[in-house]
């Protein structure tokens, strides 16, 4: 049962990417990457790293992909916001992901159920990551802070808009 | 040897493969800065299913560590990423990659 699932939800992935990189609009490239992106958390879940599968839901599919719904709101690419509300109602942009999502969801349920995890006969359990990032890669934690500090202070600094003044005052 | 209902650790590693060569082919195909740093998110994902998969096979946490360093790679990447799309919005109004190219590369 267990192989089933993972070919299914590997299918999935990979048809979500294949169809979110074959978009002409960003809006709905978006939704089949956050579908592909969930299929992995699926594969991750099957393959006996539920923190990994948690952590890929709730930062890469919650707090990543924000970042573009937000960017793609605010630069307007769907096309003007009557036409989105539209498209919105019609529901052939949204069947194709919400049945990947569904069966996605279906498979979590259907994973969760089963007492043990056949795939893997030792899953790697959140304690063991744990202890080996807090002991013999302390220096990457350190380093990966560092890293979404410089991400944050970048960030920050790359959205003000000092940029386009500075250059209309030399020109 | 596993009892049958096992996925062998080469299918996985296939899938990140693919993951990653749909990201590449993205990458190079599109010109939009969005669709690329979409490619760059799907090229990070085929990275991180290989290590999750490679963690699973060996029953070794370094994979899933590995994991957690992506993960915080792609926010920050992300970040400054948009922070750039941003600004080139403001700068040069548009986002196709072949209008910024006032360094003459």
């Amino acid at each position: 049962m267990i192989p089933v699932l993972f070919y299914v939800a590997a299918a999935i992935a990979v048809g979500a990417a294949i169809l979110a990189m074959t978009r002409s609009n960003a809006a709905h490239a978006l939704i089949f990457l956050i579908v592909s992106l969930l299929g992995i958390a699926v594969l991750f879940f099957l393959l006996g790293a539920p923190f990994a599968a948690a952590l890929q839901v709730v930062v890469y599919a919650g707090a990543i992909m924000v970042l573009f719904v937000f960017v793609i709101m605010m630069l307007n690419l769907g096309g003007n916001s009557q036409e989105k509300e539209h498209d919105l109602l019609s529901f052939e942009y949204w069947l194709v992901p919400g049945v990947m999502a569904g069966i996605l969801l279906g498979e979590l349920v259907i994973a969760i159920n089963q007492t043990t995890n056949p795939l893997v006969s030792d899953p790697v359990l959140p304690k063991a990551v744990a202890l080996s990032l807090f002991g013999p890669y302390m220096l990457g934690v350190e380093l990966a802070s560092m890293l979404l500090l410089a991400g944050l202070v970048g960030a920050y600094h790359l959205g003000r808009d000092f940029l386009v003044r500075n250059r209309e005052r030399s020109s | 040897m596993m009892p049958e209902a096992t996925v062998p650790m080469e299918h996985a590693l296939i899938v990140a493969a693919l993951l990653f060569g749909i990201g590449l082919f993205g990458l190079m195909l599109r010109r939009n800065i969005i669709f690329m740093l979409m490619a760059l998110e799907v090229m990070l994902n085929g990275a991180a299913l290989a290590f999750i998969a490679a963690a699973a096979h060996w029953g070794n946490p370094d994979g899933q560590v590995m994991f957690l360093f992506i993960l915080s790679i792609a926010a920050a990447e992300v970040s400054v990423g948009l922070g750039l799309v941003l600004q080139m919005r403001r700068q040069i109004r548009s986002l196709d990659m072949n209008d910024a190219s006032q360094l003459r590369g």
